[in-house]
């Protein structure tokens, strides 16, 4: 018997999912931009409507091209199964709904994305359904955290805009030895830099719409499960008996005993986004597809470029503070060699950094920094080709008082910047321009 | 963990499956695989003692019943399947070898390794801890309709339709 070859992230990246076309041996990934499929005969309907022939029935539910899409980031992330949706925020959600319910509790780190807050702290909350935010520097928060109630553990490898690095391997056997799957979102580092399953996690949400597209163009949002949590075991089995049990929700089907280490995703998929409809359009898919196939050469460029940015912007006479994982100086610096991929011999840290300005008024050079930039683009969003910049006390952050923005980890005169894989040189040229005339 | 080019040759060859504890009600996980078979075109025979027809199929009390009644049409048993609990396997691969089948395979979560290993000694193909119907849409298409993670990478274009 031979082993089957183990192929590396490149291959991956081009090749996963997407196999010639059967019928008309198409090599690219075609677009199945169809709402539906016809049925053979009213026997092969009954089969697939009853799980028991793989196959596609209508497009919220599965198409073969977001397909290719689910299969290629569960290969990155070194999966047993994904699901796509329609962005990150309804992965995010779907993930969660998949396994918690009104009365249910999630342990989420206080550093997530402001988005994510929102829906877990506000949205989710309106449903019934709990989160206490912890300080996620200290693993332990999250084990004082858990209730009987508990039902999920959330973190983010590399939070935003903070930065900070989520140290998965100690949170993730609390969760476990409480018999719980931490869920971790994977969108700042990209399955190249971090494979958080590797650490222990045993779900992984991403914004397709960040390094995975890669080219601000696209929406969507992946969920990964790893295959290794066991629903049926003691603990598990009693908080999850709705994994074990007749499935309402889907014509009596038993997600784990059927589908067995991907009966989660299958779970997801029937139960939640085939109910609550947050789909991926084929289109989208194939946007998201055509960025990964370049994801591995651009995460590595990413993170050269962030570093020479964070390195002249620690240099700079007229910048206060940087703050970039990949700094041997960070304090983040060991868990992110220890978590993420080396590139060029340094933690591949992504292309996000955080700065300020030394200014009487550095909230104000921060408006007059942003309104500078040459080509640095001033938008909400992260994970562009291009270097996306934003300063978020004069934006995202507005409404917050200087006392909130404290407890947000945002500091008045902080700028974020989404670093992209333009040449270096001129970004480092727009920067060195903008600081000065932010100063003037 | 048998290997894809093994598997392929496993499930293009054996055509005949005797599915041992194969259940009549129809959401049984058992049910599922064996109703896949069939429309992939494999003969499913049901062995479990507690019914007499399953999936339009006459069902066998046991493998060695089986093969006794499909010696009649001149039919052998390739595949023996096992949907049962670890410990009982052994008397079932005595079987398998018994009738000659080609494969033994023991369904997710069925591991006995002493009777793998006397299967393999005796010249049979062993598969533990695996879905046939899930590794065979995995190879032959279908399987990652559902997103799942095939590990499958060609750009031959496939010669069966997935479906």
């Amino acid at each position: 018997m031979t082993q089957d070859r183990d192929y590396g992230f490149g291959t991956r990246a081009i090749h996963a999912g997407a196999v010639p076309d059967p019928v008309t041996g198409a090599r690219a990934t075609p677009i199945h931009q169809t709402t539906s499929f016809v049925f053979d005969s009213a026997e092969h309907a009954a089969s697939l409507f009853n799980l028991q022939t793989f196959g596609n029935v209508y497009s919220r539910i599965s198409n073969p091209t977001v397909a290719v899409l689910e299969e290629r980031v569960a290969s990155l992330e070194g999966g047993r199964a994904a699901l796509a949706c329609a962005t990150g925020m309804a992965a995010q959600m779907t993930a969660l709904l998949a396994i918690l319910k009104a009365g249910d509790h999630i342990v989420a780190a206080s550093t997530l994305y402001g988005g994510s807050v929102g829906q877990l702290g506000i949205g989710f909350a309106r449903l019934g359904i709990e989160t206490t935010f912890v300080d996620p520097q200290d693993p332990e928060n999250f084990r004082r955290a858990i209730r009987s109630t508990t039902r999920a553990v959330y973190g983010e490898t590399l939070g935003n805009p903070l930065v900070n690095v989520f140290d998965i391997e100690p949170v993730a056997k609390i969760a476990h030895e409480h018999g719980l799957p931490l869920i971790v979102d994977n969108t700042v580092p990209s399955p190249y830099l971090c494979n958080p399953f590797a650490f222990g996690a045993d779900i992984v949400v991403h914004s397709a719409t960040k390094y995975l597209g890669g080219h601000g163009t696209t929406m969507a949002g992946v969920i990964v499960e790893s295959g290794k949590f066991d629903w049926g075991s003691g603990l598990a089995a009693q908080k999850f008996p709705e994994m074990l049990e007749p499935s309402r929700a889907y014509h009596g089907v038993k997600f784990y005993e059927t589908f067995g280490d991907f009966g989660y995703t299958m779970k997801a998929r029937m139960e939640v986004n085939r109910t609550f409809g947050a789909a991926l359009s084929p289109l989208n898919a194939w946007l998201i597809l055509q960025g990964i196939e370049t994801l591995h050469l651009r995460m590595q460029a990413h993170c050269r470029n962030a570093l020479r940015v964070a390195e002249f912007l620690g240099e700079h006479p007229l910048v206060s503070w940087v703050h970039y994982p990949g700094l041997s100086n960070s304090p983040h610096y060991e868990l992110a060699k220890k978590q993420f991929r080396s590139v060029d011999g340094r933690p591949g840290a992504s292309g996000i950094l955080t700065f300020g300005i030394k200014s009487a008024d550095p909230a104000k050079a921060g408006e007059r920094f942003i309104d500078a930039c040459e080509f640095l683009s001033h938008l909400a969003n992260i994970g562009d080709a291009k270097t996306l910049v934003i300063h978020p006390a004069s934006t995202t952050h507005r409404q917050l008082s200087e006392e909130e923005l404290a407890r947000a980890g945002v500091r008045p005169d902080m700028i974020r910047l989404s670093v992209g894989i333009e040449e270096a040189e001129d970004i480092l040229w727009d920067i060195d321009q903008a600081l000065r005339q932010a100063v003037r | 963990m048998t290997d894809i080019a093994t598997l392929r040759r496993i499930l293009g060859t054996c055509k005949t499956i005797a599915v041992v504890g194969l259940s009549p009600q129809w959401h049984r996980p058992s049910f599922f695989a064996a109703k896949y078979l069939q429309g992939h075109g494999y003969r499913v025979v049901p062995v479990n003692p507690t019914a007499s027809e399953i999936l339009g199929q006459r069902c066998y009390p046991s493998v060695t019943a089986a093969a006794q009644a499909l010696a009649a049409e001149g039919v052998k048993i390739d595949m023996v399947d096992c949907f049962r609990r670890s410990e009982d396997i052994p008397p079932i691969a005595d079987e398998a070898i018994a009738v000659g089948a080609k494969c033994l395979w023991m369904q997710i979560g069925v591991i006995n390794e002493a009777a793998a290993a006397k299967a393999l000694t005796a010249g049979l193909d062993v598969v533990m801890d695996r879905c046939v119907k899930i590794e065979h849409a995995r190879l032959f298409g279908g399987l990652n309709w559902a997103g799942v993670n095939t590990r499958v990478i060609s750009a031959r274009r496939p010669q069966h339709l997935p479906y």
